[in-house]
């Protein structure tokens, strides 16, 4: 198909549109026994016009054809460490070390350190297990927000949400970033979160040893066994329990400090 | 930007005449599939250099699967419990193992806890057997993924984009699986999900949430059922972000995208409301730049993205509200019908299947607008438009539609198209034996000696009767057929 040279410059060259030639129409023009009518034509989704398209698409999805996306770009580096304070991963690679950033060390709770898929469930996480005025406003109005994105809806207790997350919006009834607080232990120094004779409820405990994690030198590794896996874990037994009976005034010398709280502070490394 | 490259997700070990060979096979199963309505594809995301590395996988049985999955779960050092996983993971790649691992207690289950615990590298190696088992030709095994999906698209509100990519591509595989996948996944939030996930700025993500949204755009329910609340986010206005022309046009994520807004457009829901986002304007711009792109390199596979931008253009021409529509292309444009047929010759080397599309898009330009006619004319494109003529009845037709768009407009219009290698082409159809598009030359006839007098004297003395005659006895075209002997005869 030959197309003239100026077609290219054409293109080229800025916006414009030609100005028509005038238009002048006979009545017997498409009139019977002719038809002709200029009109724009649409096509539906499965019409047959569009098979050899579709057919080429899905060819491509199933990589029968070469792809158009570049390959990324997945640069070696020398050796490094991640450098947050405590944890001694070795990496030499930047993608695995921006997954094991963002799994372990970005999304954590400052006063816990258990750490969450998002940012939006760590706010919540702090709302409701680590900021007293919550609990407190929770007793005059509804606090406990749905947990799915995009979801305003908002519940007096922990458990009228599970039941709305599970009845709406079809999530496990063990969805495990909304697993309930467990009682602190029996010295809960300060009072300045209530314990509520129905267990209350706040999300986001994480699998074991996600905040101690030991460097991977051969000395004692953590065995994150999924919190709801009935097993019994062999190996570590002390460490698990340890974990779950630290008084809430023990930070490992990191000076947080109880009580009311800016719900903006997270995942600050002292 | 354009280049073809050795995708991440080709197979391993094909030949190139093998591969040309499996794909003649392939596409007339897709032909069939899509004839029955069940054109669905699934995408594998595999390393293909880590798999060169690890070599052959075989098949696991019941007691290896659970070993691993114990290993995994419950073993002290990381690199072990992560050595599991990868065991388990290149086992999945068979279906035996697949179908053994669904049926195994708790297995599930635990794949799952994996997939949310707090190691790195586990959830990554958890991540990619869930993706295999996505991928499974078996439904039974895909839908026994259901439990993970509250998890994936949790983490697509996270940030480690290598993961929230495999978690997309998972999404995109069962998505496709069945209805009832989807009737779990959009209560669950997957729009609003994907609606945040759209503002990555990770090429790599936005590729695997385009492939994921077109399958839920794909889906027969998806008019009712999930394209209104699709339409009612913030979706839209991010695929025509992304579809923007521009040094940052990512071709791969374009050809997805493209490919949604198809979907949707087709649909017929609302789109007025996706040309007031300016989606007009921006799929002319796209054109532009894909016509400048054909002229620059040889062969990158960008028919792939031509297609579904020239079907969102010719639906959306049909919209009333296109007559209102300003913005950076004003729909007169003549740079539209330059660029189409750079495509068009572009189709004709490379993917002829495509010119009936481009050719429709043509017939939807030029029905009503005198303006787009003058520039089929001043720009001389009638000629390389007549050469189509040969290619295929359907593109026939199509052809000699457009032409009849340019006639009808009248004198001033027949005048530029006669005298003119015009006539000798419609001799040429005349005698195909296609019905269609003999009448369609019966029609561009009429208007020409209607306009243009002296066509039917040239006509005459090209044996322009013989040619009619041949069609007398045919009932759809006997009518027409006199009336032009007579007109040709007796003006």
């Amino acid at each position: 198909m030959l197309l003239p040279s100026a077609l290219r410059t054409r293109l080229a060259e800025g916006p414009g549109e030609a100005e028509p030639l005038p238009v002048v129409r006979h009545p017997a023009a498409g009139a019977a026994p002719f038809r002709f009518a200029a009109r724009r034509g649409r096509f539906s989704r499965e019409h047959e016009f569009f098979e050899d398209g579709d057919v080429q698409r899905h060819l491509y999805l199933r990589d029968v054809l070469t792809q158009v996306a570049e390959a990324p770009e997945r640069p070696r580096v020398p050796e490094f460490t991640c450098q947050v304070a405590g944890c001694c991963q070795v990496f030499d690679a930047l993608a695995s070390y921006e997954h094991h950033y963002h799994v372990l060390h970005s999304n954590v709770c400052s006063f816990c350190k258990r750490a969450f898929p998002s940012g939006h469930l760590l706010d919540s996480h702090i709302l409701e297990w680590h900021d007293a005025r919550f609990q407190i406003l929770a007793e005059r109005q509804d606090m406990y927000q749905c947990l799915v994105e995009g979801c305003e809806e908002k519940f007096k207790t922990s458990q009228d949400r599970k039941e709305h997350m599970v009845k709406r919006h079809l999530y496990p009834a063990d969805f495990r970033f909304d697993k309930p607080k467990k009682s602190r232990g029996p010295a809960a120094p300060g009072a300045t979160m209530p314990v509520s004779a129905k267990a209350p409820a706040g999300h986001g405990e994480q699998s074991e040893g996600d905040a101690m994690e030991v460097c991977s030198d051969g000395h004692v590794a953590p065995s994150p066994v999924p919190a709801g896996e009935s097993s019994a874990t062999p190996g570590l037994p002390g460490r698990r329990a340890y974990s779950h009976r630290i008084p809430a005034t023990v930070c490992f010398g990191q000076g947080a400090s109880r009580g009311f709280k800016s719900t903006k502070k997270r995942s600050k490394h002292h | 930007m354009w280049r073809r490259q050795q995708g991440r997700f080709r197979p391993v070990g094909c030949g190139v005449e093998e591969l040309r060979r499996c794909r003649r096979e392939r596409e007339a199963a897709l032909r069939k599939a899509r004839r029955e309505q069940q054109l669905v594809s699934k995408r594998l995301l595999r390393d293909s250099a880590l798999e060169e590395a690890e070599g052959v996988a075989a098949i696991l049985g019941e007691a290896e699967i659970q070993q691993f999955l114990r290993l995994a779960q419950q073993g002290t050092e990381g690199k072990q419990r992560e050595k599991a996983l990868v065991h388990l993971r290149r086992g999945l790649q068979h279906l035996e193992t697949q179908q053994t691992f669904i049926r195994l207690e708790g297995s599930m289950r635990t794949l799952i806890g994996l997939l949310t615990s707090n190691q790195a590298l586990l959830q990554l190696e958890a991540a990619r057997c869930l993706h295999e088992l996505s991928h499974s030709e078996q439904p039974a095994v895909a839908e026994a993924c259901l439990p993970a999906t509250s998890y994936l698209l949790t983490y697509l509100s996270g940030h480690s984009s290598d993961f929230i990519e495999l978690c997309l591509y998972t999404l995109g595989n069962l998505i496709v699986e069945s209805e009832a996948v989807r009737r779990q996944l959009l209560p669950q939030g997957i729009v609003p999900a994907l609606a945040a996930c759209i503002q990555s700025p990770h090429m790599a993500v936005l590729e695997a949430l385009g492939y994921a949204l077109s399958q839920l755009l794909q889906a027969n329910e998806a008019p009712e059922k999930i394209i209104p609340s699709i339409l009612g986010s913030a979706i839209p206005r991010h695929v025509l972000r992304l579809l923007q022309p521009g040094p940052k046009l990512s071709p791969g994520v374009a050809v997805e995208f493209a490919w949604c807004l198809h979907y949707i457009i087709c649909s017929q829901v609302n789109n007025a409301l996706l040309i007031t986002h300016g989606a007009l304007s921006t799929l002319g711009l796209l054109l532009l730049d894909l016509a400048a792109a054909v002229q620059r390199t040889e062969d990158a596979g960008l028919e792939l993205l031509a297609c579904p931008v020239l079907r969102c253009l010719s639906n959306l021409l049909t919209e009333a509200a296109v007559e209102a529509v300003g913005g950076q292309i004003r729909f007169g444009d003549e740079r539209v019908v330059a660029a189409l047929f750079i495509l068009l010759q572009f189709f004709l080397q490379k993917q002829p299947s495509l010119l009936p599309e481009g050719l429709w898009l043509l017939n939807n330009l030029t029905a009503n607008s005198p303006s787009f006619c003058t520039s089929l004319l001043s720009l001389d494109l009638i000629e390389p438009l007549l050469q189509l003529l040969p290619v295929s009845n359907v593109v026939s037709v199509l052809v000699l539609t457009v032409l009849c768009n340019v006639a009808e407009k009248g004198p001033a219009y027949c005048q530029r198209l006669w005298p003119g290698p015009l006539l000798l082409s419609l001799l040429d159809t005349l005698a195909f034996s296609d019905t269609e598009v003999v009448g369609q030359s019966l029609e561009l006839l009429q208007l020409l000696f209607l306009y243009q007098p002296e066509a039917a004297q040239a006509f005459l003395q090209q044996s322009g009767l013989q040619a009619l005659e041949r069609h007398e006895e045919e009932a759809q075209l006997q009518h027409r057929v006199r009336a032009l002997r007579e007109t040709a005869l007796h003006g």
